[in-house]
C-alpha cells in the first residue's frame, strides 16, 4: 500500500509538470497580456516595453515558465489584474468554493443515494419510471436553464432564498447554487445507485443474508447497501475533485465569487497568471482527489490489493 | 408386555412422534412472462432428527425450490405457493408471520448453499458473517461473538482459525470457503439442515472431505439433514432415503439401499444406468434420451412419458399416484412391478 501510494505520487511529477506548461502554453498563445492591462486604450510604447521586461515578457517561453515554476514554489503566484496577488485571491475564492461543493456533495449523498435505493428495490413500479425519467430530464437541460429558472422560482417569485449570493457567501445563502450545482451529478448517482443496487439483490450473498434470519434493516444496510455503494463512492470521491474546479456557469449565475468566478474573470481580461495559478492548484487538487479515491476503492472492497 | 405398557403410559408429546419437518402436497409456481412455471407440484416428504434425506433430480426438476420454499426463502413474486403444508415440529410454518419465519430461519433451519464464493460477502471478513449470527439471535457482543465465531471455524477444521477470522471470503480455497458456509449453518445448532448441492463446486477429492465433515457433525448434533444433489455418488455414503424429483413430483421414494439395488421408477434407473462404472470401460455411456420438460408446458399424464422407454397410452393420459412398493418405499409409476421385476 504505502509503495504504491509513493509511486503515484511519483507519478503525478510528470503529469503536474506537463500540465502546467500546457496551461502555460495556452495562456501565452492567447495574446499580448501588455495590451489586455490597457484595454481599449493603446499603451505608451516605452511604457509597454518597460513592463514587458519587468515581466520578464521578452524571454523565451521556456525560460518563462522556468521562472514561473520557481515563483510558485516560493508561494508567489503573480499579480491578479486588479493589482491583488493571485495567492490572495486564491484565499477568498477557495473557501467559498469548498462550502459549495460540501452543499452540492450533501445533495448528491442524500437525496442521489436515497432515490437510488428506492428505484432500485422497486424497479419497475410507478416510483422507479417517474424518477428515472426525472433524471433524464436533469441530465439533459443545461445547468444554466434550471439554474436560473430555480433562481427565479426560489429567489425573486417565493423569496425563499436570496437570488444572488453575498461576498462571503455563507452556507445558508448557497443551498440553492449548490443543489443546482449537485443536480446532474445527483441524477447520475441515482441511475449508479439504483442500478448497483439492482445488481445486488439478485447476489447469492443476499439470499444467503436472508436465510441466516437476519432483519430485513440488518439485510439491506449491512449486506445490500455494503455493496452497493462502492461505486457510488468512488464517483461521489471523484465529483468532489471536479466541482472544486469551481462552476463557472453556476458561480456566474448566484454572482458567487468563488474559483470559478476568478477564473472567468481571469480569461476574460486575459491574465496569466490568475489563469495559470488557479488551473495548477486544480490540477493538484483533481490529481489528489483520484489518488484518494482509488485508496478509499481498497479500503471499501477488500478483494482490491494494490501493490 | 412390560414394555408395551411402559410406552402406553407415557403421555407421548406429538412433537416426539411426528417428525421434524413434514412437507404435504407442496405446490410452487413461478409467474413468468411466457406464462405460470409449474416448478413443484404436489410434494410430500419429511425428515426426522439425525435422518438424512437425499433429494435427487436434475436441474429444474424443483429439488432447489421445494427447499428454498422451506427455508422461506423464495422471492414471492414472482414465486408463490398456491397449495401445501410445511410442518417443522408440528407446525405449519406457511401459516406463520414473517417475523415468526424469520427467527426460524438460522436458528432452528440453516441452510448451506452450492457456490460458497458467491453466497459469502465479498465485502464483510467470515469473522463478521459467522459472529452475526450470534449478534442478532443470541444478541452477543461483538466480541463475545467473534470468540464463538474463531471456536466455530475449529469445529469444521479451518486452520489457524484464529488468525484467519478477520480474512475475507476470496482469501480462502474452495473447501475451506464450504466450510465456512457450513460452519455459519451450524452456529446456532439447528435441527434442521438444507445443503442444496454442497459438494458441487467443489474438486472431488475435497467433495469428500467436505462431505464427512457434514455427516459427522450431522451426527453429532442429531439433525436432520436434507441434501439436495444431482450427485449419485455422494447421495450412497451419506444418505439415509432418497427422494427421486422429476418436473416438480417425487417419482419414487426409497430407503437408499433398495432404490441402488432395485429402483422401481424408469427414470431412477435411467439415472443409475448413466453412472460411468469402470467395468463398463471402452462402453458407450447410457443417457436418458430428450431433455427436462418445459415448466410452463408439462406434458400431460406422467411427466417423463417423452423419455421413457416403458411409455405405454395410459402413461401419456393418466398421472400416475405414489404407488406403495413394499413397506417404506413408492414409486410413482403405472408400470413400476414390471420396472422393479426386469
Amino acid at each position: 500500500m504505502g509503495r504504491y501510494v509513493i509511486r503515484r505520487l511519483l507519478q503525478m511529477i510528470p503529469v503536474f509538470i506537463g500540465s502546467t506548461f500546457l496551461i502555460f502554453f495556452m495562456v501565452y498563445a492567447l495574446g499580448d497580456p501588455v495590451a489586455a492591462l490597457f484595454g481599449d486604450r493603446a499603451p505608451d510604447p516605452a511604457t509597454a516595453a518597460q513592463i514587458r521586461n519587468e515581466l520578464h515578457l521578452n524571454d523565451p517561453l521556456w525560460k518563462q515558465y522556468l521562472l514561473y515554476m520557481k515563483n510558485i514554489f516560493s508561494g508567489d503566484f503573480g499579480t491578479a489584474f486588479n493589482g491583488q496577488s493571485v495567492t490572495s485571491l486564491m484565499g477568498s475564492a477557495f473557501p467559498v468554493t469548498i462550502r459549495l461543493t460540501i452543499v452540492a456533495i450533501i445533495f448528491e449523498i442524500i437525496i442521489g443515494i436515497t432515490l437510488g435505493v428506492i428505484t432500485g428495490m422497486r424497479r419497475g413500479k410507478p416510483v422507479d419510471t417517474g424518477v428515472l425519467l426525472l433524471t433524464l430530464i436533469v441530465i439533459s437541460v443545461p445547468t444554466f436553464v434550471t439554474g436560473y429558472v430555480l433562481q427565479y422560482l426560489f429567489g425573486v417569485q417565493l423569496k425563499w432564498t436570496a437570488p444572488s449570493v453575498s461576498p462571503e457567501a455563507p452556507f445558508n445563502e448557497l443551498i440553492l447554487p449548490g443543489l443546482v450545482l449537485a443536480l446532474v451529478s445527483l441524477a447520475y448517482v441515482t441511475r449508479l445507485t439504483r442500478t448497483s443496487i439492482a445488481e445486488n439483490t439478485r447476489a447469492d450473498y443476499l439470499r444467503t443474508a436472508v436465510a441466516k434470519g437476519l432483519p430485513r434493516r440488518r439485510i439491506i444496510i449491512r449486506h445490500l447497501l455494503r455493496n452497493s455503494l462502492i461505486p457510488v463512492v468512488t464517483f461521489i470521491g471523484t465529483d468532489v475533485g471536479f466541482l472544486m474546479g469551481g462552476a463557472i456557469v453556476t458561480e456566474r449565475i448566484f454572482n458567487i465569487h468563488g474559483v470559478g468566478f476568478q477564473l472567468y474573470q481571469g480569461i476574460l481580461r486575459n491574465n496569466a497568471p490568475t489563469v495559470v495559478g488557479f488551473v495548477t492548484i486544480l490540477v493538484l487538487v483533481f490529481l489528489l482527489a483520484n489518488l484518494l479515491v482509488d485508496l478509499l476503492y481498497a479500503v471499501l472492497d477488500p478483494r482490491i490489493r494494490y501493490a | 408386555m412390560t414394555v408395551i405398557d411402559d410406552v402406553s403410559n407415557v403421555p407421548a408429546p406429538d412433537a416426539a412422534l411426528a417428525p421434524l419437518l413434514e412437507v404435504r402436497d407442496l405446490h410452487v409456481e413461478f409467474h413468468t412472462r411466457d406464462g405460470i412455471a409449474k416448478a413443484v407440484n404436489g410434494v410430500n416428504y419429511s425428515v426426522s432428527a439425525g435422518e438424512t434425506l437425499a433429494v435427487l433430480g436434475e436441474s429444474g426438476s424443483g429439488k432447489s425450490v421445494s427447499a428454498q420454499a422451506v427455508m422461506g426463502i423464495l422471492d414471492m413474486p414472482p414465486a408463490r405457493i398456491p397449495k401445501g403444508e410445511i410442518f417443522f415440529q408440528g407446525r405449519d410454518m406457511l401459516k406463520m408471520s414473517g417475523e415468526e419465519r424469520r427467527k426460524i430461519r438460522g436458528r432452528k433451519i440453516a441452510m448451506i448453499f452450492q457456490d460458497a464464493l458467491s453466497s459469502l460477502n465479498p465485502v464483510l471478513s467470515v469473522g463478521y458473517q459467522l459472529g452475526e449470527m450470534y449478534r442478532v439471535h443470541q444478541g452477543l457482543s461483538r466480541k463475545a461473538a467473534k470468540a464463538k465465531s474463531i471456536e466455530l471455524m475449529d469445529r469444521v477444521r479451518i486452520p489457524a482459525a484464529r488468525e484467519r477470522v478477520n480474512d475475507y471470503p476470496h482469501q480462502f480455497s474452495g473447501g475451506m470457503r464450504q466450510r465456512i458456509m457450513i460452519a455459519m449453518a451450524l452456529a446456532l445448532e439447528p435441527e434442521l439442515i438444507i445443503a442444496d448441492e454442497p459438494t458441487t463446486a467443489l474438486d472431488v477429492t475435497v467433495q469428500a472431505q467436505v462431505m464427512e465433515l457434514l455427516a459427522e457433525l450431522q451426527r453429532e448434533y442429531n439433525m436432520g439433514l436434507i441434501l439436495i444433489t444431482h450427485d449419485l455418488g455422494v447421495v450412497a455414503d451419506v444418505a439415509d432415503k432418497i427422494a427421486v424429483m422429476y418436473a416438480g413430483r417425487i417419482v419414487e421414494d426409497a430407503p437408499v439401499h433398495d432404490i441402488y439395488a432395485r429402483p422401481a421408477h424408469p427414470y431412477t434407473k435411467g439415472l443409475l444406468q448413466s453412472i460411468p462404472r469402470l467395468d463398463q470401460k471402452g462402453q458407450e455411456l447410457y443417457a436418458i434420451k430428450g431433455l427436462p420438460p418445459n415448466l410452463t408446458r408439462i406434458p400431460a399424464g406422467c411427466a417423463f412419458n417423452p423419455r421413457c422407454p416403458m411409455a405405454q397410452d395410459i402413461c401419456r393420459t393418466d398421472v400416475p399416484p405414489l404407488h406403495p412398493v413394499g413397506t417404506a418405499r413408492g414409486s410413482a409409476c403405472h408400470f413400476w412391478k414390471e420396472t422393479l421385476g426386469d
